[in-house]
């Protein structure tokens, strides 16, 4: 693993937009989250279990920004689904290598879900494996895993994790 | 008093001979559940437990289950596929706890009672006593007989890479019990190559587990629920189909070949279609027919009572039905692809996976509704559902707007449960 080290304006700007996506990801504003990613960006949600054996099926997986705006108007117009809430809990980011500008990063996430007039519950854990590369509107995703511990999926996932 | 009985009834009440109306309660009743699991899971079926590519080398394992007991599947090492009960001999203990992995034995770690992986009784610690001070202590009795303790084996039956069991051993060959017109549907999936698996994707659906297999007998519903298949033409009233069953009904296939799709009379009226509705990445429909396929874009095959076998054009999986109570069950979904796919072919099959799943464009709303259904069961059980579409009956259909599949499934169901 390479030494990585930030300076404090790069830290601040990687910590916020975690906060940011965060915050989008919880709005309801499903339109807000395509734009945290590159033009090409790569977005995948998959059980650890996969990941650990070198499974490469993800429960979703996109690999442009096109294709996270298919799935936005999948959520608002295509996917019949219960609505619900979600809340993102997320950790601060380790950062693991600085290359060339692009920064690899990891944090650990929990989202709870609440149902209508329902308690609010475990939804899912796990951790988002992050490569964070600067562009012109600031910091991107070029790539996020979202890789989950919570392997059996309360019957469905419909909105971003 | 009277009241409270007829809201919940001990018993289903048929409202005919037929099985068009089906009553709330066979999917809310403990008891008719575990009457399920006696006769459909653990008595005269073949279970599905996975696939041989899962355990390609000697002393490889998977843990599954077969209804709601937990079973291993596990490769010997002369080749062989056994599939053994996950209940220690000794105490009882379900003692594998690793969900895959490779062994050369099969110990419980209670009392250390070793397994080979067929599943026989190799190893009793203590056996023979502890011998101290010139005497033996303990011990098994001279008449402990380690092959009266084997692991629980069940039948085993293997094609095209596919893996059955039963624990019924009298059980009929797995031929039979598919019945040739299922067969063909069956060998045209799994026509002999070698298998390459993609992943899992589990979820656990809030509801009973017959309305899984219902749900892929009933073609009635995907070019309605679904905008996806209805708009892009993958699965809609008026493609070209087949509705087939074996002769007992309980197996069905339903077979699909693509249309066109965008706008027709009729077919699109419905509101899910959106005929402006056009993906910002094609890559997601990048369909290439594969020569196996015969015609048929999209083969869903539901064998009775734990498997769906998926073909959605080039996106292929097991789907595993594994009750838990008589209102969850969880939902095992294993992708894969062939051995000779290349690298683009793979990549596609992982890119339409994108549709199925718990989180997919068009299968993360079949559990949606399969628990709303099932919401509704428990508050009213005296009630009934309707599956009258395209008549009354059961037969084979050249379309795909029945609910024929369903009504045969409920046949087979009455015929096995309401015997004495």
């Amino acid at each position: 693993m390479m030494a990585a080290t930030l300076n404090f304006e790069d830290w601040l700007a990687l910590t916020q937009l975690h906060a940011d996506y965060a915050s989008a990801v919880d709005s309801g504003n499903w339109d807000l989250w395509p734009e945290f990613f590159t033009e090409d960006g790569v977005y995948r949600l998959q059980p650890r279990e996969n990941h650990e054996r070198g499974l490469p099926l993800a429960t979703l997986s996109f690999t442009s920004k096109g294709m996270l705006k298919d799935r936005v108007y999948g959520i608002k117009e295509t996917l019949f689904h219960d609505p619900y809430y979600q809340r993102h809990v997320v950790g601060s980011p380790v950062v693991r290598g600085l290359d060339e500008g692009r920064i690899r990063c990891e944090s650990n996430y929990a989202v709870f879900r609440t149902k209508l007039s329902d308690a609010s519950t475990v939804f899912n854990v796990g951790r988002y494996l992050d490569v964070v590369v600067r562009t012109p509107e600031g910091l991107k995703f070029a790539s996020r895993e979202c890789i989950y511990d919570t392997e059996m999926i309360p019957n469905s996932i419909i909105y971003p994790v | 008093m009277n009241q409270t009985t007829n809201i919940f009834p001990d018993q289903p009440r048929w409202e005919t001979e037929g099985t068009h109306r089906i009553p709330f309660l066979t999917y809310t009743s403990d008891e008719i559940y575990r009457r399920e699991l006696e006769r459909f899971f653990y008595k005269g079926h073949w279970c599905y437990v996975g696939l041989e590519a899962e355990i390609p080398n000697p002393g490889d394992f998977k843990r599954t289950v077969v209804g709601e007991r937990s079973v291993i599947l596990v490769r010997d090492a002369d080749g062989g596929i056994n599939v053994v009960e996950n209940v220690c001999a000794h105490r009882g203990m379900r003692f594998c706890r690793q969900r895959h992995g490779n062994r050369k034995e099969l110990v419980c770690p209670y009392h250390q009672w070793s397994y080979t992986l067929k599943g026989d009784l190799q190893g009793v610690p203590f056996r023979r006593g502890v011998k101290q001070d010139g005497q033996v202590h303990g011990g098994m009795p001279a008449d402990f007989k380690t092959t009266d303790h084997g692991l629980t084996k069940l039948k085993v039956a293997v094609r095209g890479g596919v893996v059955f069991a039963s624990f019924d051993h009298e059980v009929e060959p797995l031929e039979d019990f598919l019945g040739p017109t299922i067969l063909g549907y069956f060998d045209r999936l799994f026509n002999g190559r070698k298998l390459k698996i993609l992943g899992y994707n589990r979820q656990r659906i809030p509801g009973n587990w017959k309305l899984m297999q219902e749900n892929i007998k009933d073609p009635y519903h995907p070019g309605l629920l679904h905008t996806w298949f209805v708009t892009f033409g993958l699965w809609r009233a008026d493609n070209k189909s087949q509705l087939r069953m074996d002769d007992k009904h309980r197996h069905a296939a339903m077979i699909s070949t693509r249309g066109t799709g965008g706008k027709a009379e009729q077919v699109t009226q419905v509101s899910s279609f959106k005929e402006s509705m056009q993906l910002n990445d094609p890559k997601f429909l990048d369909i290439v027919p594969e020569p196996w396929w015969g015609g048929p874009t999209a083969v869903m095959t539901t064998i009775f009572p734990s498997v769906i076998l998926q073909q959605q054009v080039n996106s292929v999986s097991t789907r595993h039905i594994q009750p838990n109570g008589h209102g969850s069950f969880d939902f095992v979904w294993t992708h894969f692809g062939f051995e000779d796919d290349d690298e683009v072919m793979t990549q596609r099959r992982l890119t339409q996976a994108n549709l199925f799943g718990p989180a997919g464009f068009v299968s993360a709303d079949d559990g949606e509704v399969i628990e709303f259904s099932q919401q509704a069961f428990e508050s009213k059980p005296f009630h009934r559902a309707v599956a009258e579409l395209g008549g009354h009956g059961v037969e084979d259909t050249e379309h795909m707007v029945t609910e024929t599949l369903i009504r045969g499934m409920y046949r087979y169901w009455r015929d096995v449960m309401e015997a004495e």
